[in-house]
């Protein structure tokens, strides 16, 4: 981890993280290469990769065809080839396509081998709703893939993290899944001039407070963080707890949280049903119940496959009102 | 110039101590499958179990145009492969029994047995899924400008898949040193070629990605053998990737739990008056490269290995409960 004085703080979009990212581990490692669709020419689809290409090369920055499970096969076996690849997928909904790769191969070759053959590969892939991109382009699929054992899952939230977690998960022995929600990219924020690796072993206290633990990660967390705020100003203190990695989960780091404020609630882009949400809260069931002063509450996507119309999208989507709404009542009614 | 002096030719030209190096190799397979089907009705070997009876040829033949820097991505019928390529009878059949000193430590079972050593890089399980990790191996080997093959081996009902389809693709497009071994044993399961295959000339499929493609009589070990040695060649010379389909037949049964509904048993007695050892052992004899008592040894010698492999195996040790959850993910977190 590296962090810089405040002072050389400076404002960019997390696309330009992303880019960055990826560019100083193609510059710092030869065995770096990028792979996927329209990630040379055309710059990325969400611009990730925009003008890689003019520096690395099409060996490096390499386009390939619309063949999902094709390409993300041949990542593995380059990693098992002992290359670094970062393949692309444009949209999780995109890598169901690639699934019988990542869950048949990547994540059972370490096993079915008995320990000979582990897969360093980076599968990104841009996930989430918001962008009224409908039921083919907008899932959060994030919690699902944190089901499968072998696989590391990776929801960066926050400028830092893109800018910091890809270089890490390249030095992972094992496959790791990074989720970029795709209403991100154009998020402007700040980064330390000299950001570099961050960990990707723990969740993480965006935001200390004394009544409610909210727990979250990517989009949502910048929801929360944003109904946190609001809340302040009424005398309510929600300690907003970014989970980062889906899996393994840092439960040590929520379940501290939730332990000090006694409230918990989980804020998922996910499905209700059989989600990371429902996951962490059994987990807080089993090792922090006797903390708990109100029964712990989720707020996750409505069970729908997502709508185009603006106005039901963001209904189906958790809302900063919405939180705002749950916490106060969750506090006002166990209070 | 009839057959058999064009035969009479390639025999004398290969030398009687290599003629003989090949048959014993099939007989090992042939072996190790007979002793294999005993030990699962023993009931020492369970789950699924796909024996290689009739297809000795193919394995063999094209093992010899490997050398050990190259790769070998098998499928779940790959007993044959892994035994030549240099695995111990031993530790495969260990392997079968679920025991730790087994080649994939017991994790992995019949359909998956892997070996760094020897670069065998499984054992997949699911049809079409090695392609794309062939090509990647490839691809890694491309990149870092190492001279080496990759022989991938699958069955001709995977080139229904879309797997295939974007492998061939994929190494034709960027040039890869692949070389793609179809064993066509005529049925998926049980499901015919030409009921499954709009186009049965597998040859044809290959050829319309531009990939050089040759068909051989699989059940010929000496045609085998050439035929792949001109692939690799091809595929040495950086050429790109090369489709070898050999012609052969499964004699026994897809699986242990396969009652054969699905083919004439005239069909098997026709295959089976082409068995590759029987008439190798013919074509040898004729030419006066095998006596009796040649013979006599080499079943000897085989099945002295195979029945010393089943004894080691016997002895191998279970795996203690406790380690259940290692190989998940890797050990050493960082290199």
């Amino acid at each position: 981890m590296s962090h810089s004085s405040p002072e050389t703080m400076r404002r960019l979009t997390y696309r330009d993280a992303v880019r960055e990212a990826l560019a100083e581990a193609m510059r710092t490692d030869e065995r770096v290469f990028l792979m996927g669709e329209d990630v040379g020419r055309y710059g990325g689809c969400f611009a990730a990769s925009k003008r890689l290409l003019e520096e690395f090369g099409p060996e490096r920055i390499r386009d390939t065809p619309l063949s999902e499970s094709g390409f993300v096969g041949a990542g593995i076996g380059a990693a098992l080839g002992g290359m670094r690849p970062i393949v692309e997928i444009m949209t999780v909904n995109f890598s169901l396509l690639a699934a019988d790769q990542i869950m048949n191969t990547a994540a059972t070759y370490l096993h079915m081998s008995g320990g000979q053959f582990n897969v360093p590969i980076v599968i990104r892939m841009a996930t989430g709703g918001g962008r009224q991109l409908a039921a083919q382009h907008s899932h959060c699929l994030d919690g699902w893939y944190a089901h499968i054992p072998g696989i590391r899952v990776l929801s960066p939230a926050t400028h830092e993290d893109a800018r910091g977690m890809l270089w890490t998960a390249l030095q992972d022995p094992d496959p790791v899944l990074i989720f970029e929600h795709s209403g991100l990219y154009n998020l402007k924020g700040e980064l330390a001039a000299g950001a570099g690796p961050v960990d990707i072993e723990r969740a993480t206290v965006r935001r200390p407070g004394r009544d409610i633990s909210v727990i979250s990660y990517s989009a949502s967390l910048l929801k929360s963080l944003e109904a946190a705020e609001i809340l302040s100003a009424q005398g309510i203190e929600a300690e907003v707890v970014d989970l980062r990695t889906l899996r393994p989960l840092d439960e040590a780091t929520f379940l501290s949280s939730v332990s000090r404020t006694h409230r918990a609630l989980i804020v998922d882009e996910g499905w209700r049903s059989g989600s990371i949400s429902a996951e962490i809260s059994a987990r807080i069931m089993e090792g922090a119940f006797f903390e708990l002063d109100a029964p712990v509450e989720r707020l996750c996507s409505t069970e729908v496959p997502m709508p185009y119309a603006k106005h039901m999208e963001e209904a189906a989507l958790p809302q900063v009102d919405k939180i705002v709404k749950t916490i106060k009542n969750m506090v006002k009614t166990h209070g | 110039m009839n057959a058999q002096r064009a035969k009479k030719q390639k025999t004398s030209k290969i030398g009687r101590d290599h003629a003989l190096h090949l048959l014993k190799n099939m007989i090992r397979i042939r072996r190790l499958e007979e002793t294999c089907a005993e030990l699962y009705s023993a009931m020492k070997i369970r789950g699924f179990l796909h024996l290689y009876d009739g297809q000795e040829a193919v394995a063999v033949g094209v093992m010899e145009a490997l050398t050990a820097e190259d790769a070998v991505v098998a499928t779940y019928r790959e007993h044959g492969h892994a035994l030549i390529r240099g695995i111990s009878a031993g530790s495969i059949l260990a392997e079968m029994f679920g025991k730790q000193e087994g080649c994939s430590r017991g994790r992995g079972g019949s359909m998956h047995l892997f070996d760094a050593k020897t670069r065998f890089y499984g054992g997949n399980a699911i049809v079409g899924g090695g392609l794309p990790i062939a090509v990647g191996l490839a691809l890694a080997d491309q990149m870092q400008q190492r001279p080496r093959v990759t022989c991938c081996f699958f069955g001709e009902g995977a080139v229904a898949e879309g797997e295939f389809h974007e492998s061939m693709n994929l190494a034709s497009l960027w040039k890869l040193p692949v070389l793609f071994v179809c064993e066509n044993n005529l049925y998926a399961m049980g499901t015919a070629l030409k009921l499954s295959e709009s186009v049965t000339d597998l040859v044809r499929k290959a050829a319309s990605y531009d990939v050089a493609a040759a068909s051989v009589d699989g059940m010929d070990v000496l045609a085998v053998e050439a035929a792949a040695k001109k692939a690799a060649a091809a595929v040495r010379s950086g050429k790109g990737p090369y489709f070898l389909e050999c012609r052969t037949y499964r004699f026994r049964a897809h699986s242990m739990f396969d009652p054969e509904l699905y083919r004439d048993k005239a069909e098997v007695e026709d295959w089976k008056k082409r068995c590759p050892i029987e008439t190798f052992i013919k074509t040898l004899k004729t030419e006066g490269f095998l006596t009796d008592k040649d013979r006599q040894v080499i079943e000897g010698e085989a099945a002295k290995e195979i029945k010393e492999a089943v004894a080691f195996a016997e002895a191998c040790t279970w795996e203690p409960v406790e380690d259940l959850a290692r190989f998940v993910t890797s050990e050493r977190r960082s290199e």
